[in-house]
């Protein structure tokens, strides 16, 4: 009735323990990094604030309008968090939203929450927060644009990860998945654009405050700007390719025994199979790029905070 | 609007009601990952894992179907699985042409798509009984004992409190916006897709700053009532005898479940 699951939460069961566990790994240290800014930069107010965000999040979810045909469009909000929030206090924000939903709604498993977390609160948080902190200088249009772009790109993201998850994990076939899911989300993430210029264009004329260009700057800097924009481009280049020519990508990950890593159970793939980042093939380079732009961004962003704390210790 | 709402917590004073919640939610997340490991195809072991399932239902006394006729939540999900059924490898069983493409359904495939279906489905079934038989605050508090950032469980029990607040004030405008969008019958109201899409906006707008002003009225007055950063509950949380064996009885079996899903 009032709550409405959306297709990104992927249930337990879809996902295979390797992957399952790899982004458990990743959103545990970005959530710790995110607990480790707030709990620097918040007061015990803050916390109260974020609890309640949290439930705006959730209740925002389930304002939905009709599209056509008897489907609706909602609303995620990741992005939108992370502009009003900051981006660390968006990603705790959205971890809590989606940790309720799998815990009181079923909506998303808790073995595969590691991903969920990770595609729907942590990505948003890069993309929306680092492509909006880019163009903080402009006038209101230029910004509230951006802001939409990046919604849009934050939900075709998640569809693009979540669909590369499942193929990893030996549940779909890459040539369907892909399109399937990216198509639809590329109408979906239409809604939350807009949704998410509105309720920004709204916030700003009704609570300036909130959304001054001081504040906003305050939250992070360059770091998420490269970050932002590093995600954006690697999506943006990357979906066209994948969704032009999966079969390929799959014949390749097939030859190097990737696939396998869904198949099989997971105590047989770490000694006999090889990295699979290491083969030289399409595949393994835009793999590598990925995983190489996620370990960067979190290199960034700790040595940026290391400079940071060093400058105001001097 | 009525705080159960959304709460599937069912009151009852079972064994597993009283179960110390550190030990459903350890139990609960290793039944999962067991589900996760169990190769496709060890039907039995699949079987034996529902039996568990069934028989927490009945013990719980939730009733021996509680789970069942909630456990399809995640079967729109399904839909992304269905082409698992024609993986290249085993044994292709038919072929059929759809619109030029030639889909041949195989053995493996067919296996395949059936063990993540049933996988997902008792998963679920389990988190459904984690939330039937344990209070949310308490669960909230064995994510604390668990070594859950506090920062983390505090954000989930505002989250959890006001949820029921703003849903109220999400009733609200949902109502206004239905009131505003009067409509003779068989003639379309409102303008396009675009237009719509705004409207939401702008309630979502509303609803952020409502929200946001709320958060203030709140905090002071959960201060003037003795709010010192954690949730309490009644409920002491001592690990007991009772627990600890139940807790160890049930990994017990979930390690059966993995031998008799390795040797048959």
């Amino acid at each position: 009735m009032l709550y409405a699951p959306a297709p990104l939460h992927i249930p337990d069961g879809f996902l295979n323990l390797v992957i399952s566990l790899l982004f458990w790994v990743m959103t545990v240290i970005m959530v710790g990094l995110a607990i480790s800014k707030t709990s620097q930069s918040l007061g015990g107010k803050q916390v109260p604030l974020m609890g309640i965000m949290a439930a705006f999040i959730f209740a925002a979810q389930m304002l939905n309008f009709p599209v056509a045909g008897g489907t609706s469009g909602h609303f995620l909000g990741g992005a939108l968090a992370a502009i009003v929030l900051g981006p660390w206090a968006g990603i705790l924000v959205m971890t809590s939203v989606i940790a309720v939903q799998g815990l009181l709604f079923q909506d998303g498993g808790l073995l595969a929450m590691g991903a969920n977390i990770f595609n729907m609160g942590i990505l948003t948080a890069v993309i929306g927060f680092g492509l909006y902190r880019t163009v903080i200088k402009a006038n209101k249009g230029v910004r509230l644009a951006v802001a939409g772009i990046a919604a849009w790109l934050s939900t075709v993201t998640a569809a693009l990860l979540t669909s590369l998850q499942l193929w990893l994990s030996g549940t779909s076939r890459l040539e369907i998945v892909l399109p399937a899911m990216i198509g639809v989300h590329v109408l979906i993430g239409l809604g939350e654009a807009v949704i998410t210029v509105v309720a920004l264009a709204f916030i700003e004329q009704a609570r300036p405050d909130l959304l001054k260009t001081e504040k906003v700057a305050a939250y992070g800097g360059r770091g998420w700007i490269v970050a932002g924009i590093v995600v954006s481009l690697i999506v943006v280049l990357f979906s066209p390719l994948a969704s032009s020519d999966p079969d390929g990508l799959e014949r390749i990950a097939e030859d190097m025994g990737f696939l396998s890593l869904g198949l099989d159970a997971p105590y047989q793939v770490i000694p006999d199979y090889t990295v699979p980042f290491l083969g030289e093939t399409a595949l393994s380079t835009i793999v590598a790029g990925i995983v190489g732009a996620l370990v960067l961004l979190g290199l960034m962003v700790l040595v940026g905070s290391m400079l940071r704390k060093r400058q105001t210790a001097k | 609007m009525h705080v159960d709402l959304f709460d599937r917590y069912s009151q009852g004073e079972s064994p597993l009601h009283r179960l110390d919640p550190r030990v459903k939610v350890v139990v609960t997340i290793l039944y999962i990952i067991s589900n996760a490991v169990l190769p496709d195809g060890a039907w039995a072991a699949f079987g034996l894992s529902w039996v568990l399932v069934l028989v927490v239902n009945w013990v719980s006394e939730l009733g021996i179907d509680y789970t069942f006729r909630r456990s399809f939540v995640a079967l729109p999900f399904a839909l992304a699985a269905v082409s698992a059924i024609f993986s290249p490898q085993g044994q292709p069983l038919t072929d059929w042409s759809v619109a030029g493409f030639s889909l041949a359904p195989t053995d493996f495939g067919l296996i395949r798509f059936g063990s993540i279906l049933l996988r997902s489905w008792l998963s679920v079934q389990a988190a459904i009984l984690l939330v039937a038989v344990t209070q949310f605050p308490d669960l909230i508090h064995a994510f604390e004992h668990l070594h859950v950032p506090a920062i983390l469980t505090t954000i989930i029990a505002f989250l959890y409190r006001y949820l029921f607040v703003l849903t109220d004030e999400v009733m609200r405008l949902l109502r206004a916006r239905t009131a505003r969008s009067a409509a003779l019958p068989g003639v379309k109201s409102g303008r396009n897709v675009v237009w719509r899409a705004k409207v939401t906006g702008n309630m979502a707008g509303q609803l952020f700053l409502r929200s946001y002003e709320r958060s203030d009225q709140i905090y002071n007055a959960m201060l003037a009532r003795g709010y010192q950063g954690q949730m309490r509950t009644l409920r002491a949380h001592i690990m007991t005898a009772f627990d600890w064996s139940l807790g160890a009885l049930s990994f017990l079996f979930i390690l059966l479940l993995q031998l008799v899903g390795r040797i048959a």
